[in-house]
């Protein structure tokens, strides 16, 4: 029998109401205790920092199997713990894509040796990712997968769509979309608008989302699937989502901290580490995600981790691979962007990274602190200032926009099944 | 940009950067060149210096036009001419470009490239290495971005013919969507005072392209139409823009015919034109299709006097940058 005691904390536990100073004992990979006084042989001490329910990152892309150079499971994995989260979904749109439930267990086993997060699987929702044919979901279901998605594409067919939503909701998992209309984003590599035409680069526009968050949210409440569309990026996709929730559609959604924090006008100056699907937005959108965390609109901030290789980055802008290596920047981002400031509560910001996420996944055994919860624990240092120096990642990309960036709060310390996996030095 | 911050003029990546006066005053030294080639008086700004002119794109009339105006000044010139291949292709980055240019050690590179923001790019890693001799970079054409001494020839041109450019009535035709000629006009006739107005189909006007003539520094209003017939009549000059053959009849644009027939530049579209409006065109002109033969050889067109005036606004360009660069005045 294992005992840990995480004492003199600020417990922050949405699900059960909590946040007050207290102790937390775990006992053998579950959380056993909250309480004042408590005492084991093995002892933290978390005065002065956040003691919460380890978080959750629904979209992280760990490139396993397929490309090594950019990031394997065990890179991602410790990765995200460095980055505070306890548990991170992985994609999959691997080489090859997760699409069978060998590959699932492949995921899942390489997470189990990784010394880090745990490591979910998302497994595709079509035949390798091609938007043809349905996977086998229920046998990727039981071979483990919590969620099915074509994260990075979105199957073109409504057919093909309705049937794939229509057996993940018989199956009881959610469906993770990647809302952009594919005619509309072919050539398109940043935000369409002024700004793209000023740079003479092609566009990417907000109609695309929009159009494809109509869809799927009409094919959601046909099939009674859940949906949870993924690194929403403009008020008209939050409007309908706001809409279909009012309606009774079960619809969730998830925004990412360069969404949130950054626009177009990272693109100035041909930065390819601002290119990212969906594009950064204009201050008009950016603004409505910030209200919308406010109001409580979003489940969950995602990180759309997305490593690279820094060849492919060193490209023309119009020719280098999309996406940010997030999972090391997002808590410090989020903590100095809207909580300090007052934005954000810390017990809203709590529910996004980990209360929300589980509820979308319905995982009831993570995203709480109660007794015979697993043990997956956060532990945030608010006041912790530092700068985002990308050689010192643990994540083998180092492709973000935020490099110098000084930022306020970080994780100390990263719990998965009561063991520790991050320690901040 | 971080590292070394280049002087301000050591570069010329577009005129989005530019104010009217610094475009006048290039104007004017444009022209000062102009009266030397005539005169055959020998120019030594850029004496001991090399210009390297970098074409990862293929245009043999620009970068003619480029090594002239180098020698004009004295100039040693080198030429690398990369094909249409993109860089991804031949396995090297465009960073991994840049550090072996900074080794080849020229003074400035003059940078053709399929993608927009290329040059810049390039720029930007350039002054990152730091020292203070860091070559500087000549744009000359980027993707669908900036093409600034095309531009810059244009307003030489319509100046020497007018006089002046504020107060011009001028109309720019074509795919303004994927013209980078378009752009460079754009800033620099709304800087310079002129009244722009872009026609096209719908699916080759750029959304949201009104606003680059709300910018600090536009003195001239920017329209838009989808109209040549409406436009034409009050216009002191219209530009034709090459059209790529191979986005006629390609979806979602108009075929050749139904192009022609209404934004061509034909002889009997011109005679609704004022008596004086002149006819631009940065060639080489698809003779039939933006532009009837006839025109393009009649006294309106001014196409000949563009390309005559090339060398000598690259001179003062490639001049500009230099003395930028050396922090001298002359």
């Amino acid at each position: 029998m294992s005992e840990l005691a995480i004492r003199g904390g600020r417990v922050i536990d949405p699900a059960s109401g909590l946040d007050a100073e207290m102790d937390l004992l775990v006992r053998d990979g579950r959380v056993a205790e909250v309480a004042r006084g408590l005492r084991a042989a093995e002892t933290i001490d978390a005065r002065g920092l956040w003691v919460a329910p380890g978080f959750i990152d629904l979209h992280a892309h760990l490139r396993d199997p397929g490309d090594p150079a950019e990031e394997t499971i065990e890179s991602g994995a410790a990765a995200a713990a460095a980055g505070g989260f306890a548990a991170v979904l992985a994609m999959p749109n691997t080489s090859p894509p997760v699409d069978s439930p060998h590959l699932v267990r492949y995921v899942l086993a390489r997470g189990k040796e990784a010394a880090g997060a745990e490591v979910l699987v998302a497994a595709a929702l079509t035949e390798g990712r091609k938007g043809e044919r349905p996977a086998d979901i229920a046998g990727l279901a039981r071979a483990g997968a919590v969620a099915f998605t074509d994260d990075g594409d979105e199957p073109r067919s409504a057919r093909v769509m309705r049937a794939c939503m229509r057996e993940a909701a018989r199956v009881g998992r959610p469906v993770l979309v990647h809302a952009e209309e594919p005619s509309l984003v072919e050539d398109g590599v940043m935000n369409e608008g002024a700004l793209a035409t000023e740079l003479g680069l092609a566009g990417r526009p907000v109609l695309a989302e929009e159009l494809a968050v109509a869809r799927d949210i009409a094919l959601a409440r046909d099939t009674s699937a859940r949906l949870h569309v993924q690194h929403v990026s403009s008020a008209a996709a939050l409007g309908l989502i706001a809409a279909a929730r009012r309606a009774g559609v079960n619809v969730t959604c998830e925004a990412t901290p360069h969404h949130l924090v950054l626009t177009e006008e990272a693109c100035r100056g041909y930065d390819p580490n601002a290119k990212v699907n969906p594009p950064l937005r204009s201050e008009s959108d950016r603004s409505a995600l910030a209200a919308a965390l406010a109001k409580g609109e979003l489940d969950a901030i995602a990180t759309d981790h997305a490593p690279h290789a820094g060849e492919e980055k060193g490209l023309e802008f119009d020719s280098a691979a999309a996406g940010i290596a997030g999972l090391e920047t997002a808590l410090g981002l989020v903590l100095t962007e809207f909580v300090a400031r007052g934005a954000l509560s810390p017990v809203r910001m709590v529910e996004l990274f980990s209360t929300g996420p589980a509820r979308v996944l319905g995982l009831a055994e993570l995203g709480s602190l109660r007794p015979g919860a697993r043990a997956h624990i956060t532990l945030v240092d608010p006041a912790r200032e530092w700068v985002v120096e990308p050689s010192r990642f643990l994540s083998r990309g180092r492709n973000t926009p935020f490099a110098g960036r000084r930022l306020r709060g970080r994780a100390a310390m990263t719990i998965a099944h009561g063991r520790v996996v991050f320690r901040a030095d | 940009m971080s590292g070394g911050e280049s002087p301000r003029g050591a570069d010329l990546l577009g005129l989005a950067e530019m104010t009217g006066e610094e475009i006048l005053s290039l104007l004017d030294s444009a022209a000062e060149m102009k009266r030397a080639l005539a005169s055959g008086t020998s120019r030594a700004e850029l004496a001991k210096k090399t210009v390297c002119l970098l074409f990862f794109e293929p245009s043999t009339r620009t970068m003619h036009s480029f090594a002239a105006a180098a020698r004009a000044l004295s100039a040693q010139v080198v030429s690398f001419t990369a094909g249409a291949a993109s860089s991804t292709a031949k396995g090297e980055t465009l960073l991994d470009t840049a550090a072996n240019l900074a080794a080849i050690g020229a003074d400035v590179f003059v940078v053709r490239h399929r993608s927009s923001g290329a040059p810049e790019r390039l720029a930007r890693a350039l002054a990152a290495r730091g020292g203070p001799g860091r070559p500087c970079v000549v744009n000359a054409g980027d993707g669908s971005h900036e093409h600034p001494t095309q531009a810059l020839l244009d307003l030489f041109t319509l100046r020497e013919r007018f006089g002046r450019l504020e107060g011009l009535e001028l109309g720019i035709v074509g795919d303004i969507r994927h013209s980078r000629v378009a752009r460079s006009n754009v800033f620099g006739m709304t800087a310079c005072g002129a009244n722009v107005t872009l026609v096209a189909p719908p699916s080759w006007m750029p959304e949201g392209v009104e606003a680059l003539g709300r910018r600090p520094q536009s003195r001239g209003r920017l329209a838009i139409s989808h109209s040549l017939d409406e436009v034409l009549p009050r216009l002191d000059a219209i530009m034709a823009l090459r059209i790529q053959k191979e986005r006629l009849g390609a979806e979602p644009g108009p075929s050749a015919e139904a192009y022609a027939a209404e934004y061509g530049l034909t002889e009997e579209r011109m005679s609704r034109a004022k008596s004086g409006c002149l006819v631009l065109h940065p060639g080489p002109v698809n003779r039939g299709v933006e532009l009837a033969g006839s025109v393009a050889d009649s006294p309106r067109s001014l196409i000949l006097g563009q390309a005559a005036n090339g060398v000598p606004v690259r001179m003062a360009v490639l001049a500009r940058c230099v003395r930028a660069r050396d922090g001298r005045r002359t």
